[in-house]
């Protein structure tokens, strides 16, 4: 079924903290452990000892390298490297659902999630072209599309605990960079997270109205800052010196001595 | 994006069989029999050829009947549809002349609009992506269809219409080009907003996610060479349109139209691996290729 | 219109859930490992478990890929062509335990220090270095030499432990956690649970590493200081502190050695050594009286300040001595920017705003506690600074003396062992005097005098033979390096075959890669390990290796002894080991088999114990001969080190004793039931200021960590090493060789100095301008990354990374190559551009670049073709002085390998078809791996 629903009951998806992510790729990893055992066929690996390893993953972590612009008062800012995991954004308005042509590719009106459901999927890859975030893979051994389920087997699912109805990439994330949660409802933890951290789409000119937000890097290397001029180092009374020659310090040691 | 050949021969082949059809459905030129049995073996073969084609490239060929279900979104489906409602609106209307000696006009005139329909939703798969800026743009039909029915006239002897259509679907694969160069730019896709860190300064990738390939890269992330794809821009015009258009300005003969045909199709060719080539694809900015 | 698949949200997930222990890295998180059809179906983190919470990383998650990697060594093998070919042929364990049998029994009988046996990556070391020391052989350790030692060994000599596994940071209630050091490693996910928790709090880090990757990316602040200066950066932040008075005097006078009474006289034979009392515990003068007193006397006030005269000599107290030393202006920071690569301003910056954090955000925590002075004090006062150090500031040879300062740094901000501070994880705080003396006195067939490892308190201490040379072939405990607590690994092979000091019969090595990434001088160790004497024999006769996969030492080695993978063994993590505490909790944990091996492999630990019995070595041998253990399992449970206390701390006695007890039969199954591990918490009161808490102190004796309550104070002065400059000085019995006299004096200062890293003195840095680091990725640190088919498409090639600066100095574009030359090497390799890099810095991810024929992969696999190691440009030695001796590439103090002291220099190299040096194909002992995966257990 791919138009899509007009609106759906729950709005599931993903804050990913860009201030908090390490880079360790267990997100990655755990992943592909879980999709390849569980939801549809395996994710497969071709060549996978050889000399060109290529794999289905449907989460990966890129890493960009940000080089603020020099101004007067920094002329010499340092660079910042900001890993970047990215998955399936379970757009509002998925161009990935419409373009499908046998209908395999549906958002769920339940919960927004979109899902392929490979049966139905003749492996035409428009899907992917359609996807402006690299979020589908197509599977060579199996000739579906895979992509992100936000793990629709385990945040319903009766047979795990219910602390563990999480995204695997959610439930094992080291740093806990990663939330999951229901975007519709405005006091969820994603929700507040998005307000208060000012959570950002990606590509928005792109308009797919992306469900998952990023929290951007907050503001870095603030020691940096030259003081403003005319005014105080706030930091300067902190190491004013107690006395001018190392004799001095004893005499110094003496008195703070006696107020202990 | 991957210029696969499966959907080069595709769309090219298909393109000229569902020209050929347009042109045989308005009934230009007027045959009957024999030589109508020709001109829609011809068609058939290049326009269903061009969909055995596109099948290669699919995971699940076996499954390509689930594709027409959805054509109220799906610009693929509603090819598929197209498509098939042409070639038998077509195949009723060549029985009828090959065996019947009978044209149905208006069943031709369906066909016709059906086959040009085909053409222009195959445009539209291509002309509908956000993601492939230089794809996203009225002038993807536009040329797709010039070329289409300049190809279809080419095949049916109609001269006239072709020294007309050539020269347009030039101006246009020109304009196409000229367009597409800048097409990138001018869609405010950016690293920095695909990231949401041009707000901090300038933006770099840095280490990729894997260090090997994967299918994005392989199918989205293709990459040309200026100056290869200068070259073949220029064999593309030679080829697709002026060799073509000053052949058939020459007095007539079958050699001449015949290697006119050939050097056309060559030419298209060029120009629709270019179409795929060049395209380049917004997830590639998430690797740093542009 | 409202059609959808009805797809099944509850999927059956697997058919058991059985807890074990991650082996991917030295983090040993508990692990939920899903069962389907008797295989591993997909491996997630235990939330119960103390160390991950039900995290887990890359490598933990990949681990299916692991445990089925086509590497997997099959079967016990003997060598059947020449060292390095590969051919092997494979052999019964029955024949396989006889041939190490016949190599080993008469090295026990005539002189087991012919034996060598060195293990790697280890997690059994209580129970490899008991088999050690009961085979008799002084050459044991393992391979914390060539990893972090300087880190440990300083963080035990000066607080009585270090980061890692011996504390953490009290992420609860720390507002500023400050990092150092390159490699993103220990310990990988509980670092990242507390960055992540930190910065849900909003709570500050700021990064000192010359390369801003990983955990450096997230920190607020990034100090991208030039590589081997942190000591002098951390000297500078001390003396900025103490300068502005900074620094804790109340914490200084209470609970270190700050106030302890040091003999001033130049002349005398005690000079720098403490005034003791009869009972030899350290003096202060007693603010309550003027008098000398000992430090630990109930009611006693340490005065900081005074001195005394004690039959005519002057003894000041420590703080004299440490301010007449770092408010010195040569810690200034205009002084030391220039070779910190850090601005004065920003150094200066970073002091106040630890400054400001540790004193005007202090917190208080209402929890009365009593001191070992018996003073009760009504809450616990923190200063929310914390820090934590990477082996990046530990792998030079100024590596120890700059952790030291690191951990000096701490105890001057009273930051150790409070809320918002550092926090010791049992059985840490355990001070050197706590820990054994190294001990090497081998006879033939007897066991050795005691363990082997230790911490030396002297010279007395020393591993020397009667005649002055080294009793261990790795020459640790001696006067090149008097401190070296855990051995020197990476000087085996080569002290080995130079015959320095002596030739050993055997060489037998456990989860060491000593043929390739572990060593320095990759292509020399090859030339070593394959060299043969005038009559064709090998210089190091023999060599067995045990190890689960096809990895390159395996080709060099003539008797392979398969280990299991992680998950077919059983282990246990223990508190006498390296142990995985928590900062609240003592915590041990087991792996026990949750797969049964397909292959003919046996747990190593299972075959020392059968080549013990083998060999019927005391210790595994009851009164009348029989075998005491069958296997590690059984050792594990039964074994006693004292009575009541075995390798594990859970279920004994009954099953509910903890610490102390019998032996329980069902001690393994109870552990299982409990998930894989057990936890004791530490009572609230006894949760900070454990040093000096008699409710921690009590506490531990009842877990058997102590026998009696042992206070100490912080060693911010390191009474053994000036023991060692006063020998040096010419003072004692033991006098160091003369070429080492100067040396000693000059490093094994007892208060923490800086001194430029040895190879900046022994090359020309105007020649190799630039520093060359390695590290780790996280998604393969401290793992067998390569041969699993998942984490090697994330990291399956390296490039060398350049600064700004070097790129665009030679005009490098991307795709380009760069020869990279040392005093000792070359390699040609291919180059990316890093900007968040400090400017005079390469780097590149470490042992990514494989040889061919290891690990099953492919001969044209990109680990292959473009990977590469930095190892080749790296010796164990420093460049001949033309003294004819031979001075390793260590730290002074402790031996360890001084890997980042590398310098080199970059030229542009036309592309050359692999990464150089290439070397030659040997034959896969295990064939290669299949040519495509789809790995689902459960169809």
């Amino acid at each position: 079924m791919t138009t899509l629903p007009k609106s759906t009951t729950r709005k599931l998806g993903l804050v990913i903290d860009l201030d908090t992510c390490v880079g360790c790729h267990a997100c990655v990893v755990s992943c592909k452990g879980w999709n390849t055992e569980n939801y549809g066929a395996p994710l497969s690996d071709q060549n996978p000892y050889g000399a060109d390893p290529s794999g289905t993953f449907l989460n990966r972590v890129h890493s960009y390298e940000v080089q603020p612009l020099a101004t007067s008062a920094m002329p010499h800012p340092a660079a910042q490297l900001i890993h970047f995991p990215k998955s399936c954004l379970h757009c509002q308005d998925a161009p990935c659902v419409t373009v499908c042509p046998t209908g395999a590719s549906y958002k769920r009106v339940e919960d927004g999630i979109v899902l392929v459901n490979e049966s139905d999927c003749i492996g035409c890859g428009l899907c992917a072209w359609a996807c402006p975030y690299g979020a589908r893979e197509m599977d060579q051994a199996e000739g579906v599309m895979k992509k992100c389920t936000l793990c629709v087997d385990r945040i319903y699912n009766e047979n795990l605990p219910e602390i563990d109805r999480v995204p695997a990439c959610v439930r094992t994330c080291p740093a806990g960079a990663r939330h999951f949660g229901d975007f519709a409802d405005p006091d969820s933890t994603v929700s507040r997270l998005t307000a208060e951290r000012g959570g950002m789409d990606l590509m928005p000119e792109q308009g797919t109205g992306p469900v998952n937000k990023y929290l951007p890097p907050r503001p870095k290397d603030r020691l940096d800052q030259p003081k403003p001029d005319g005014e105080i180092d706030i930091l300067a009374p902190f190491l004013t010196p107690v006395m001018e020659e190392p004799a001095g310090f004893l005499g110094w040691l003496d008195r703070a001595l006696e107020r202990i | 994006m991957h210029p696969a050949p499966s959907v080069i021969t595709f769309t090219t082949l298909s393109g000229l069989g569902f020209g050929l059809l347009f042109w045989l459905g308005i009934g230009l030129p007027a045959v009957t029999g024999w030589v109508a049995f020709t001109f829609f073996a011809i068609a058939y073969a290049l326009a269903v050829g061009g969909l055995m084609a596109s099948t290669f490239h699919l995971g699940h060929p076996e499954r390509a009947i689930k594709a027409f279900s959805q054509w109220r979104s799906s610009w693929l489906s509603r090819e598929g549809i197209c498509a098939v409602a042409a070639l038998v609106v077509m195949a009723a209307y060549g029985a009828g002349l090959v065996f019947f000696d009978a044209r149905i006009a208006m069943l031709g005139w369906i066909g016709a609009a059906l086959s040009l329909a085909t053409v222009f939703t195959t445009s539209m798969i291509y002309a509908q992506m956000n993601t492939v800026p230089r794809w996203k743009t009225p002038l993807t039909p536009a040329l797709l269809i010039a070329i289409s029915l300049a190809g279809g006239a080419l095949l049916a002897g109609q001269i006239s219409a072709v020294l007309i259509l050539i020269p347009i679907a030039a101006v246009l694969q020109v304009l196409w080009w000229a367009r597409g160069d800048s097409a990138f730019a001018v869609s405010g896709t950016t690293l920095a907003t695909a990231t949401g860190l041009g707000d901090i300064g300038t933006v770099r990738a840095f280490e990729p996610p894997h260090t090997g390939t994967n299918y994005l890269l392989r199918e989205m992330a293709y990459q040309v060479g200026r100056k290869h794809a200068r070259k073949l821009r220029v064999i593309a015009l030679a080829l697709g349109y002026a060799l073509p258009v000053a052949l058939l300005l020459a007095p007539f003969s079958h050699a001449l139209a015949l290697v006119a045909v050939i050097s056309h199709v060559a030419g298209i060719l060029a120009s629709r691996w270019l179409f795929f080539a060049e395209a380049e694809h917004v997830v590639g900015l998430y690797y740093g290729r542009r | 219109m409202t059609h959808q698949p009805r797809i099944d949200t509850s999927p059956h997930v697997s058919d058991e859930v059985r807890k074990t222990t991650c082996y991917m890295c030295a983090c040993r998180c508990g692990i939920n490992v899903h069962i389907k059809d008797g295989k591993v179906a997909y491996i997630e983190g235990n939330r119960d478990h103390p160390v991950n919470r039900g995290v887990l990383c890359a490598k933990g998650s990949a681990g299916i890929m692991q445990v089925n990697a086509p590497s997997r060594l099959r079967a016990p093998l003997k060598r059947v062509g020449p060292r390095g070919s590969g051919e092997f042929e494979e052999i019964s364990w029955d024949e396989a335990l006889q041939i190490a049998t016949d190599w080993l029994a008469p090295i026990r009988r005539n002189d087991p220090s012919k034996l060598a046996f060195f293990t790697g990556r280890d997690q059994s070391q209580s129970f490899t270095s008991f088999w050690a020391q009961n085979f008799g052989t002084p050459n044991y350790a393992a391979h914390g030499g060539f990893c972090s030692v300087n880190m440990a060994a300083a963080g035990i000599y000066t607080m009585g432990g270090a980061f890692w596994e011996f504390g953490q940071p009290d992420w609860e209630h720390t507002k500023l956690f400050m990092l150092f050091g390159v490699a993103e490693d220990h310990d990988s996910n509980p670092i990242k649970m507390g960055i992540g928790r930190i910065k849900a709090r909003g709570a500050r880090v700021i990064g000192v590493n010359p390369i801003r990757s990983g955990y450096n990316a997230v920190a607020d602040d990034w100090v991208g200081i030039t590589p081997g200066t942190d000591g002098l950066f951390i000297l500078s932040l001390i003396h900025e502190l103490m300068r502005a008075g900074k620094i804790d005097l109340d914490y200084l006078a209470r609970y270190t050695n700050a106030p302890v009474l040091v003999n001033a006289d130049s002349a005398s034979s005690e000079h720098g050594l403490f005034l003791r009392d009869t009972e030899g515990k350290p003096l202060v003068i007693d603010r309550n009286t003027g008098r000398p007193t000992a430090f630990d006397k109930p009611g006693v006030r340490p005065d900081l300040n005074a001195t005394h005269e004690a039959d005519g000599i002057t003894h000041r107290p420590v703080m004299h001595l440490m301010a007449e030393r770092y408010l010195d202006p040569q810690y200034a920071p205009e002084a030391v920017a220039g070779r910190c690569g850090i601005t004065p301003d920003k150094i200066r910056r970073i002091a106040a705003e630890i400054a400001r954090v540790a004193f005007d955000e202090a917190i208080t925590l209402d929890r009365e506690w009593t001191d070992f002075r018996g003073e009760t004090h009504k809450t616990m006062t923190g200063r929310p600074v914390s820090f934590h150090a990477m082996r990046g500031i530990s792998a030079h040879s100024n590596g120890f003396q700059t952790c030291r300062a690191l951990h000096v740094l701490q105890i001057l901000l009273g930051t150790v062992e409070v809320p918002g501070g550092f926090r010791f994880k049992p059985p840490y705080p355990k001070p050197a005097h706590a820990h054994p003396t190294p001990h090497c006195h081998s006879r033939p067939d007897s066991p050795l005098d005691g363990p082997h490892l230790g911490f030396v308190r002297g010279p007395e201490d020393l591993a020397l033979r009667e005649d002055g040379s080294p009793a261990r072939i790795d020459k640790a405990f001696t006067w090149e390096n008097p401190m070296s607590s855990h051995g020197l690994m990476h000087m085996v092979i080569s002290n080995a075959h130079a015959g320095d000091p002596y030739r050993i019969d055997t060489l037998f090595l456990y989860m060491a890669n000593m043929s390739w990434n572990s060593s320095m001088n990759t292509r020399g160790v090859i030339e070593m390990l394959t060299d043969t004497d005038q009559n064709g024999d090998y210089v190091i006769p023999r060599i067995i290796y045990s190890d689960a996969y096809s990895s390159e030492m395996v080709a060099y080695a003539d008797l392979i002894l398969p280990d299991t993978t992680y998950l077919e063994r059983h282990d246990c993590i223990s508190l006498l080991d390296r142990p995985i505490c928590e900062a609240e909790a003592a915590a041990d944990a087991i792996r026990w088999p949750v797969i049964e091996p397909d292959r003919d492999v046996r747990g190593f630990q299972t075959v020392l114990i059968q080549l013990a019995n083998k060999l019927k070595l005391p210790g595994f041998t009851d009164a009348d001969g029989g075998a005491k253990y069958i296997d590690y399992a059984d050792y594990i449970v039964n074994h006693e080190r004292k009575p009541g206390i075995g390798p594990l701390a859970g279920f004994r006695g009954d099953g509910s004793e903890v610490g102390r007890g019998e032996p329980n039969p069902g001690q393994l199954d109870r552990y299982i039931e409990n998930g894989g591990f057990f936890v004791s918490h530490i009572p609230d009161a006894a949760q900070y200021y454990k040093p000096w808490n008699t409710a921690y102190q009590d506490w531990a004796v009842g877990m058997g960590i102590y026998d009696a309550p042992q206070p100490y104070v912080f060693d911010l002065y390191v009474e053994p090493m000036r023991r060692f400059q006063l020998a040096a000085e010419g003072h004692g019995e033991r006098q160091p060789p003369d070429h080492l006299r100067d040396r000693i004096r000059r490093t094994l200062d007892p208060l923490p100095i800086w001194y430029p890293p040895f190879e900046d003195d022994s090359i020309d840095t105007d020649e190799f301008p630039v520093h060359a680091l390695t590290q780790r990725p996280m998604a393969m640190y401290h793992s067998w990354g390569t041969q699993n088919a998942w984490l090697r498409q994330i990291h399956g090639q390296n490039p060398l990374y350049l600064p700004t600066k070097l790129w665009r100095q030679h005009g490098f574009a991307e795709g380009d190559w760069a020869r990279v030359t040392s005093a000792h090497g070359e390699i040609t390799v291919p180059v990316a551009h890093m900007a968040a890099l400090n400017e005079n810095t390469v780097w590149t991810w470490n042992a990514i670049g494989k040889r061919k024929g290891a690990w099953a992969l492919s001969n044209d696999a990109p680990e292959v073709t473009r990977g590469f190691l930095l190892n080749h440009l790296i010796h164990e030695l420093l460049p001949p002085r033309g003294d004819g001796l031979r001075w390793s590439n260590s730290d002074p103090v402790t031996g360890q390998a001084a890997w980042f002291d590398l310098r080199v220099r970059i030229e542009k190299a036309p592309a050359p078809k692999e990464s150089q040096p290439t070397f030659a194909p040997f034959k896969s002992p295990v064939g290669q791996g299949p040519d495509h995966l789809e790995w689902k257990v459960g169809k």
